[in-house]
């Protein structure tokens, strides 16, 4: 199957029913996409599949379909908006102790993607899906206000 | 502002956490659990599993080189369930694998025979004279007991115009860090052993790790990776898994790997301990506290991991900040086959500040006094003395000032007016504000010995390397640390390189727990420097005046001068009585008052709230952004605590091991949240700073359950006090009075 993934092409071959967060963290060495909970509670895997956040241990290989476009932390550099709300991320003090990072910057990539002035409530819904035990989301949320203006 | 140092490798992904660890020729171990919480193990069959394709072994308490029972306090923890289990999260086997999905199909395989021993869930069932002992080699079922004699309680309550005696309970509280239990160890040619994993302490990792082996403490070595939070939850777990992960490396040479699921985490992980307190307060008229008597008992689970200091801490505590000249406090821990419990953020202090401050409101309404005036009339002062016994002049009482400040801030007076105080709105809502105050010991305390120290080596090339004795709990403290040492050298922040706590290389430290690390480690680095500054001081007088610190540092080089230094920290001296629990318990103490407003919805019991506000003197903060989130998070894992987080044991077995039932607060619920630091800076601490990271979390749980009294009028005494709690209140109520 051929993969986009960070903007660069790839080929990948594994068994049909891997998760996609396995296929990324252990085949390809894409580290920087978590596992919180494995059930789809927790968004420490949410990566940016063709512009939607989903969560990566939810889907498997076989539900893929040639071409998707799969961005995930590591690639967030490379693009403008992505490096935009990483510089935020740090400036706002929103990153304790880093584990709920990677899944909020892609909810906020995918967030700001499709609205690109979300008001307090929208930000608060966008992220409602990726939980954060260390900062009470408050510095998450005004990180990602900065990048609205 | 200062910027987090490790906030860079967190947002591009390339931050190492135990889970991120692949190596060549690694394999999987995963956890087979006691199949009942209190059994008689009859015998393991594991010939179905071994033959699975993959499976590289089979480990259970047979294969253990060293001790079979480790612990931190009481060597009472079986890292192998033998023969018995204690409670559903014992580990019987780890199953070893080439890969996972062998490792977990062999699992499966693994024929257990066993026979049901009558097991305990309540303490006090555990408590009952007879009881089956979950210890055999113990008395009885009791952990651990405190006692506090201070005065004549029967003679205060003959001077009180009102006695009133009141209960309350919590529950059991999963730490929910968002990364999962991990390691990785390595057996070393040499015959030692390293592990790399997610733990708050490696200290306790290396002693367990040690004492498993039967390794001498210099044969392992444990180096922490990036840590996906702590809370105080990841001391005894995960060194009783590293120390498996080392049991396996040894015996197949090969590198293992252990991840714990979600699931396996909450299964096996210690929780925050369930208390139920009883209290007695006798008051005057004119609203002068007379008397106290408490009774606190909770519940330790299996074993005991820190469950004597988690209980010391609240019956140092158990007047809250307030002035009883007569006290009487019992405190135990009992064992029961629930999940043990240990170190949570708070250390035993939100439970029982839930009690205290539930308690101060309902004795101020029993004698018609308002709350905040009947507190200030019994409010700690400068050179007070406690129910321990200890003076207050060492440093500034500053109880009144913090509840001062948060309640101006916040606009007490006009909101708590407006309270509905049982009476709904045309919707049939509810509305409330409510406060809490404490004060906090800081640091260990008579726990346990304070000491703390920092290794300081300056390259050539005027690179400063520092490292710390204790942890990044993902506090911020590398960064906290690196500027302390910036400063104080008088170079830029980004000189300093940062180096992860190695057990081999920097002495123990004690854990970094109960909020020491700024204190401790910020003294033990300025001593580092300190003599840094006296080696360099002769040769920057030399080469004169304007020299840069480059030119001084390769000065000191070609003068073969070393720039290295091991900077140490004693605490000062505490003291404490066991019999009658007099004595100095903590050189210094914090002060921190947090208020709430919110609005129920009378059909359904939902609560939503609306503000948070945290007024904290911490001393003075070093990094006030970081101290902000420190504040926010502190108050929302509280907002949890008090109204929603509950672990549910049925019959010994945890019914929600993952976040599907286990809610924690999200997004969508968090209020506006405000953050006050005041600053009364302390001679022990480092520029002044105490501690921050518990005293915010020890207070949401009684300013909500208040504020929901002021709100609907009913008086809520248990934790989490749940939307089906309240409703179920109001609709009783209302067909009372219909
Ligand atoms: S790991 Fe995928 S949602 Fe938690
Ligand atoms: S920063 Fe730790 S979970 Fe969000």
């Amino acid at each position: 199957m051929r993969l986009k993934i960070n903007g660069k092409n790839r080929t990948v071959k594994c068994p049909l029913d891997k998760r996609l967060l396995d296929l990324l963290r252990e085949d390809l060495r894409l580290t920087g996409t978590k596992e919180g909970c494995g059930e789809g509670e927790c968004g420490a895997c949410s990566v940016v599949l063709n512009g939607e956040a989903v969560n990566s241990c939810l889907i498997l290989v076989g539900q893929l379909n040639d071409g998707d476009e799969i961005l995930t932390v590591e690639g967030l550099e490379k693009t403008p908006l992505g490096k935009k709300i990483q510089k935020s991320f740090m400036k706002a003090g929103a990153v304790q102790c880093g584990f709920c990072t990677p899944g909020m910057l892609m909810a906020a990539y995918a967030l700001l993607k499709k609205n690109k002035k979300p008001k307090k409530s929208e930000i608060e819904d966008g992220i409602a899906g990726n939980l954060c035990r260390c900062t009470g989301y408050k510095k998450i949320v005004e990180a990602i206000a900065m990048c609205t203006k | 502002m200062v910027r987090r140092i490790d906030a860079i490798e967190k947002v591009t992904g390339a931050a190492i956490y135990a889970e991120d660890i692949f190596l060549p020729d690694m394999i999987y171990a995963v956890p087979l659990f006691a199949p009942h919480p209190h059994a008689k193990i009859i015998s393991i069959d594991t010939a179905k599993a071994k033959v699975v394709r993959g499976v590289v072994g089979i480990f259970t308490a047979s294969d253990v080189p060293g001790e079979l029972r480790t612990g931190g306090v009481v060597q009472d923890h079986y890292i192998f369930a033998k023969d018995v289990t204690r409670y559903s999260g014992d580990v019987v086997a780890m199953i070893a694998a080439e890969t996972l999905e062998a490792a977990r199909e062999a699992r499966d395989k693994v024929d257990i025979k066993f026979e049901p021993l009558p097991a305990l869930f309540s303490p006090v069932d555990a408590m009952k004279p007879g009881a089956p002992k979950i210890h055999p080699e113990r008395e009885n079922n009791i952990c651990c007991h405190y006692p506090v004699r201070h005065g004549d309680t029967d003679a205060g309550f003959k001077k009180s115009d009102k006695i009133i005696e009141r209960e309350y309970k919590t529950q059991h509280v999963e730490h929910a860090y968002l990364e999962p239990e991990g390691c990785v160890a390595i057996a070393n040619a040499d015959g030692s052993v390293t592990v790399r994993g997610g733990m708050q302490h490696p200290f306790t990792a290396q002693k367990f790790t040690a004492r498993a082996t039967g390794l001498p403490v210099n044969k392992v070595q444990i180096i922490q990776t990036t840590l996906g939070g702590g809370f105080g939850g990841k001391d005894d777990t995960i060194s009783i898994i590293c120390a498996r992960a080392a049991i396996i490396t040894l015996k197949t040479k090969r590198p293992v790997k252990i991840i714990y699921t979600r699931e396996e985490s909450v299964r096996e992980s210690y929780k925050r301990h369930p208390f139920h307190v009883k209290f007695k307060a006798g008051v005057t008229k004119d609203g002068k506290l007379q008397a106290l008597e408490a009774n606190i008992v909770a519940d330790a689970g299996a074993y005991c991991s820190t469950s004597p200091f988690v209980i010391w801490r609240p019956t140092v505590q158990c007047t809250g900040p307030y002035i009883y000249p007569n006290v009487k406090c019992d405190s135990y821990a009992v064992y029961t086959n629930n999940t043990f419990t240990g170190a949570m953020r708070g250390f035993g202090s939100p439970q029982i500040n839930f009690a205290i401050e539930s308690f101060i409101d309902e004795l101020a309404a029993e004698i018609n006094a308002d709350p905040i005036e009947f507190r200030r009339k019994n409010f700690f002062t400068q050179g007070c003395t406690t129910h321990t016994g200890q003076k207050f002049d060492n440093h500034k009482v500053a109880i009144a000032e913090v509840v001062n400040a948060a309640l101006e801030k916040f606009d007490w007076n006009e909101k708590f007016g407006k309270c509905s105080r049982g009476a709904p709105d045309a919707n049939g809502n509810y509305y409330g504000i409510g406060m809490a105050c404490s004060y906090r010991g800081v640091s260990l305390g008579h726990e346990g010995k304070d000491f703390c120290a920092a290794i300081i080596k300056i390259t050539p090339d005027a690179k400063v390397e520092l490292e710390v004795g204790v942890a990044e709990n993902c506090q911020g403290l590398k960064t906290v640390m690196a500027n302390i040492c910036a400063k104080e050298l008088g170079v830029e922040v980004e000189k300093i390189i940062y180096k992860d706590v190695d057990t081999l290389s920097v002495p123990d430290s004690c854990p970094t727990v109960a909020s020491r690390g700024t204190l401790v480690g910020g003294n033990a680095v300025i001593d580092a420097v300190r003599q840094i500054k006296e080696k360099m001081a002769p040769v920057a007088k030399n080469i004169g005046a304007h020299s840069s610190f480059e030119d001084i540092v390769s000065a000191c080089h070609s003068m073969n001068i070393e720039l290295h230094a091991l900077g140490t920290w004693q605490g000062p001296p505490v003291s404490w009585e066991e019999t009658t629990g007099q004595g100095n318990a903590y050189f210094t103490y914090v002060y921190g008052c947090q208020v709430v407003e919110l609005e129920v919805e009378g059909k359904s019991g939902k609560v939503r709230v609306k503000k948070m506000l945290g007024a904290h003197d911490m001393g003075k903060a070093i990094n006030p952004e970081m101290a902000k989130g420190q504040i926010f998070g502190g108050m929302v894992m509280g907002m949890g605590f008090g109204l929603k987080e509950e672990i549910i044991h049925k019959e010994g077995v945890i019914q929600n091991l993952n976040f599907d039932k286990y809610r924690i607060v999200t997004s969508a619920e968090v209020p506006e949240m405000e953050a006050l630091i005041v600053e009364n800076r302390d001679p022990a601490g480092p520029w002044g700073a105490k501690a921050l990271g518990e005293p915010v979390n020890e207070l949401m749980g009684g300013a909500i359950a208040n504020a929901l009294y002021y709100a609907t009028g009913v008086r809520f005494r248990e934790t989490p006090i749940k939307a089906e709690t309240i409703r179920t209140a109001l609709s009783l109520r209302r067909s009372i009075s219909d």
